[in-house]
């Protein structure tokens, strides 16, 4: 939902190599983007000034191109968990933060998600963890959405744990959270379902508090 | 961690909500910075240039000195800054070491001062990154190499203790250190050199007498040349008893490439002795004379040039490989070609393939006898086709041949690529293990996360400090947000070792009943606590009850712990309030004092496989605990 006019990025030096491949035989670097001002990522966000200042600086170390590409996300977020496999986790992580579906974050979508998850209400958290589990955006989590994401959490542990990871381990979660989530017995979990269910679940409710003063 | 990515370690602890709703129990609670600020900058003067950076930037690396507090010892009131008398130069290598992750070494510095300023400012050499790694330890060796021979030139001095073995390997190994070393040296030389001298001259033409043929001066003074063959090869054979003698390792040394040669150089003659004046074999006798000429490749004791000439030979096995390969290959096509060719002329020395070989190597290596010449137009063509080819076959290779000699010989050196070889798997373990510490480092610190956890409910803050004192915020961080990931999917992180052990245990398990009884239950811990003191059965069966039901079984923990428990890090996989009726079970098996206080645990209330259970009452719970911890 974010209007194109504060960007200004530079697609044009791709095409260039594209139509004069021949010629060109450096590899021009790629989009570049510039994120837009302070002023207005302070209105869309519940960041400060300083706040949204030193998030930009971490992240534009990282990612000096100013666009955050699956392939590098993927890599930082398995920096975090280094004995199992981050990477389908961070692949569903991705396309909830990626809102526009264009296959990269830009800063702006970084810190709209960051705000929601730090700074927004129970509601809106509950929201955004809905959309994380409902990878194809119909509204409602499947059981096979909610295995595919069960799995990956489960593959984050690795291999070596106590106990070890038994193959149904994901599926009998799944099956535990339906049994909570589902009420009307339907086989998928809406959106009214989950946020119902969780509002009334205490260690759920508390544990979302959990990170409110992460920066 | 590493500098990037601590950046992003507040989204990864963000997006950590994503799991909390698919949890079924209770998260722990989150470190809590006891004094949080802004993030401000810090000038960092250095010999006077100043350098500005984000006091988080330097946090990065706690472990470092300007990552910790000791910065705070050249901390200048007031300038308001912190003054280090060092090289700024240098300095600029280290800053951006912490603000990009990767150190690199500036060619233009001397290895020493670069050493030593990283040393004092506490970062290890070895995460040099990869793009200056080579020329770092390039320099580094030779400085070394430097050093040693400075070294070696002081250690002529004899060490007072040298048996009189060690004193003759030293003297044959290195003829400058004595006297008599080089006496030795010079006379095995001299004698050497004779020994080839008369091996040539034996076989000249000497003077004829007037009446009989021509005879070798062998042949004519063979008593005269039969005694210096036989003083000589009696000097060889005391220098051989002598070196054998004298070797650190005598399996080694008659393993060495010199020894074989001394032993082939002497071994004709007394062979000779004892097969003397027998038709049949004076034959195989002749034969073996030819051997006496490996005499001359004792030379290679004396000259330096001559080992790396053979080491060069060694070392480019490959090439030399590659180049008789494809010879041959040549060889016998044109060989073939050739044959076939002139098969048809009249008179043709091209009798056969075989035949033609000889006309194919003579070609092509340019040397053209002329004895064989083929006669036909074809035979012509294909002649000068092979001796073309000739010249490329043989002209590839031979360059890397010889740039491999002057390497070696500039270079000088078989030991220094060993001793390479090994520098790199030990920094690639060490950065290994500098980054798998991280997962170490949780395990380790669960433990020490649990004893913190119980003394901030205690709200005993000094202790609370001495434990984690040693753990950056950042790590803590990251740990808490590692033991979130635990509770969601109600598993725990394990050491690979404590893995196979829990395995291996799991097979054993299956075979009893699926509610283990007491007996079994005691049984299984038993014999892990037999390790270390009865003392420790008493308490255990009242904490075997719920196990089972509960989804992971705890047993397992016991065995793996003990067993693991020489290695570091401890898996003591406990770390949540619910499952706290295993642990004082289990720290008690580790501590192996804790007897009486256990008693008193409290029996829990059965579990359900959902283990959403709420914490029973943290009064007795919170007792064990703390007893445990102020073991």
């Amino acid at each position: 939902f974010l209007p194109f006019p504060g960007l200004s990025s530079f697609p044009s030096l791709p095409l260039l190599s594209q139509t004069e491949s021949s010629d060109c035989e450096l590899e021009l670097s790629t989009v570049r983007h510039q994120p837009e001002g302070l002023q207005q990522l302070q209105a869309q966000t519940q960041f400060t000034r300083k706040e949204l200042q030193s998030l930009y600086r971490g992240f534009k170390n990282e990612c000096p191109s100013g666009l955050v590409d699956e392939e590098t996300f993927k890599t930082i977020y398995s920096q975090f968990f280094p004995q199992g496999d981050a990477t389908t986790y961070a692949h569903f992580l991705f396309n909830a933060f990626d809102m526009d579906r264009n296959g990269s974050i830009r800063f702006e979508d970084f810190v709209i998600g960051l705000s929601v998850l730090l700074r927004g209400s129970e509601t809106e958290k509950l929201q955004w963890a809905f959309n994380l589990y409902d990878i194809n955006r119909d509204g409602c989590i499947t059981k096979e959405e909610m295995l595919a994401i069960m799995t990956s959490i489960y593959d984050m542990m690795g291999r070596y744990t106590s106990p070890s990871v038994r193959d149904d381990d994901p599926s009998e979660h799944v099956d535990k959270f339906f049994q909570k989530m589902d009420r009307n017995r339907d086989g998928v979990v809406t959106i009214d379902e989950f946020i119902e269910t969780c509002q009334k679940d205490e260690d759920i409710m508390a544990s979302i508090k959990l990170f409110e003063n992460v920066i | 961690m590493a500098s990037g990515v601590a950046a992003w370690l507040p989204f990864a602890r963000a997006a950590a909500i994503g799991w909390m709703p698919v949890a079924n129990m209770p998260m722990p609670i989150a470190p809590t910075e006891k004094n949080k600020r802004a993030d401000e900058l810090i000038v960092l003067n250095v010999s006077g240039r100043r350098f500005e950076t984000w006091r988080n930037t330097l946090d990065r690396y706690p472990d470092t000195l300007l990552g910790s507090s000791e910065k705070e010892f050249f901390y200048n009131e007031e300038t308001k800054e912190y003054f280090f008398d060092r090289d700024a130069d240098v300095f600029r290598a280290v800053l951006n070491f912490y603000r990009t992750g990767k150190l690199h070494y500036p060619r233009s510095e001397c290895i020493t001062s670069y050493d030593e300023e990283l040393s004092f400012f506490g970062i290890i050499p070895e995460i040099i990154g990869d793009c200056c790694y080579e020329e770092y330890k390039d320099r580094r060796r030779e400085n070394q190499e430097r050093l040693m021979d400075d070294d070696e030139d002081k250690k002529d001095a004899k060490l007072p203790n040298m048996t009189f073995r060690e004193t003759m390997w030293r003297a044959f190994e290195n003829p400058h250190t004595s006297t008599m070393a080089l006496v030795f040296y010079y006379v095995t030389g001299f004698f050497i050199a004779i020994s080839v001298l008369t091996n040539v001259v034996e076989t000249v033409p000497c003077g004829a007498t007037p009446n009989t043929k021509e005879v070798t001066c062998g042949d004519r003074y063979t008593v005269a040349f039969f005694c210096m063959d036989t003083a000589c090869v009696l000097i060889f054979t005391v220098e051989y008893l002598m070196r054998l003698f004298a070797a650190p390792s005598r399996y080694r040394f008659m393993r060495s490439v010199m020894s074989i040669i001394d032993v082939v150089a002497i071994l004709p003659y007394y062979i000779g002795l004892v097969m003397t004046d027998n038709e049949d074999v004076s034959g195989a006798f002749v034969t073996l004379r030819v051997f006496r000429v490996f005499r001359i490749f004792k030379f290679s004791r004396h000259s330096q040039g001559l080992r790396i000439l053979g080491y060069t030979l060694k070392s480019c096995a490959s090439e030399l490989g590659f180049l008789l390969f494809s010879l041959t290959m040549a060889i016998i096509i044109f060989a073939t070609v050739m044959f076939y060719a002139e098969k048809g002329s009249t008179s043709s020395k091209f009798t056969s393939i075989p035949a033609s070989f000889w006309y194919t190597i003579v070609t092509m290596t340019t040397l053209g006898y002329g004895d064989m010449v083929p006669k036909t137009i074809a035979g012509k063509i294909f002649g000068s086709i092979c001796s073309l080819s000739g010249v490329l076959v043989i002209a590839l290779p031979v360059p890397v041949i010889v740039s491999n000699f002057s390497r070696i010989y500039h270079q000088n050196q078989r030991a220094d690529k060993r001793r390479a070889q090994k520098m790199q798997k030990a920094r690639l373990a060490r950065i290994r293990i500098s980054k798998t510490g991280s997962s170490n480092a949780f395990l380790h610190s669960k433990r020490n996360g649990l004893f913190s956890e119980a003394l901030e409910l205690t709200s005993s803050i000094e202790e609370e400090q001495h434990l984690s004192k040693n753990q950056s915020l950042l790590e803590s961080q990251h740990h808490h947000l590692l033991h979130c990931l635990e509770k969601t999917t109600n598993h725990e992180f394990a050491d690979e070792l404590c893995y196979e052990q829990s395995y291996l245990e799991g097979a054993l398990q299956s075979y009893p009943s699926q509610s283990p009884s007491l007996s079994s239950q005691e049984g299984m811990t038993g014999t892990c606590c037999t390790r270390h003191t009865k003392r420790n059965h008493a308490p255990l069966p009242n904490s075997s009850i719920p196990t089972c039901a509960l989804s992971h079984t705890h047993p397992h923990h016991n065995l793996q712990e003990l067993s693991t428990i020489h290695i570091q890090p401890l898996n003591t996989s406990r770390s949540s309030l619910n499952m706290r009726v295993d642990e004082p079970a289990r720290l008690n098996c580790q501590s192996g004092t804790i007897t009486t206080a256990i008693i008193s645990i409290p029996t829990p209330p059965a579990t359900t496989p959902e283990s959403d259970a709420h914490p029973p009452p943290p009064g007795p719970a919170l007792q064990n605990v703390v007893k445990v911890s102020a073991l």
